[in-house]
């Protein structure tokens, strides 16, 4: 866990410390589509991808969802994760400046002292505009 | 297994290293996923089981134009952890859900959910991966 969240004591409405990517790159597209096996080539090949009607290459959806899932398990620990969903909104591109975050709507207790939290979470471009938008249910131990 | 509306079962191998190169695509920053001799995955990692599947994991029903798909959703359920490097899944897809709806800017488009169940060693459901895609009535491109 690298930032500061406390997902036990986390009330609903608590904001998760956003993340703030470097802008972009064609490289970053190429590495989650070697890494998830997805090679479809409107992602990295840019006669294809003109082609095909769009300006340029576009970003793999499934790369700010796994950025965002990443984000996400790094404040409450990977094995916390219980449900993550994502809704894919507008398109984004090479050079976009992507911020993740998220905030908790939900807090239930269980009769052992663990807690199950529901967040709200987000990827927006630059524009202000959502990429994604996500939800998610985490646990967190008793203390 | 005899049900037609389930793709071919195929086995994934959960691999420390495949969890490695998809932390740092990715860009998680916990270190367990590089010094953890078995870490568990990240939420996504999932997505990389397609690798594992061959032809016949698909469906039947699911072929479509491809050129007009687009992906809606995309959700991850796990029944406890999720999993970890080591951990031997069988996957298997169906289609769970399937209707049309009319478009903003006239058109049909086609929802379709396709689901894949992840079983451990134990026969155990332990996670699920739900894909909503959409198939429009024209190309991707042609709408921007």
């Amino acid at each position: 866990m690298i930032a500061a969240f406390d997902a036990a004591s986390a009330e609903v409405g608590a904001e998760l410390p956003e993340f703030v990517d470097a802008p972009a790159t064609r490289t970053d597209y190429v590495r989650y589509q070697g890494a998830s096996g997805d090679m479809n080539p409107i992602h990295h090949d840019e006669p294809f991808a003109r082609e095909a009607g769009f300006p340029t290459v576009f970003a793999v959806g499934m790369l700010q969802a796994g950025i965002l899932g990443s984000f996400l398990a790094d404040l409450v620990g990977p094995e916390h994760v219980r449900r993550f969903k994502v809704q894919f909104r507008e398109q984004s591109w090479p050079g976009d400046v992507i911020t993740y975050g998220g905030r908790v709507v939900d807090r239930r207790e269980a009769a052992d002292g663990s807690v199950e939290l529901d967040l709200e979470l987000h990827a927006t471009r630059q524009t202000g505009t959502p990429h994604l938008l996500g939800r998610a249910t985490v646990t967190a131990p008793a203390r | 297994m005899g049900d037609e509306t389930y793709g071919e079962p195929f086995t994934v191998e959960v691999e420390r290293g495949k969890i490695r190169e998809f932390a740092r695509a990715t860009k998680a920053r916990d270190p367990r996923y590089l010094e953890d001799p078995r870490p568990v995955a990240p939420p996504t990692f999932l997505a990389s089981a397609a690798l594992w599947a061959g032809p016949d994991a698909v469906p039947p029903g699911l072929v479509r134009n491809w050129s007009r798909i687009l992906h809606g959703e995309q959700e991850y359920v796990f029944h406890g952890p999720p999993p970890r490097a080591g951990q031997r899944l069988t996957a298997r897809q169906h289609i769970a859900d399937s209707y049309t709806k009319q478009g903003r800017r006239g058109g049909e488009m086609r929802f379709t959910v396709l689901v894949t169940e992840f079983h451990d060693e134990d026969g155990t459901l332990v996670a699920e991966a739900r894909s909503t895609v959409i198939e429009t009535s024209r190309a991707a491109g042609e709408e921007s």
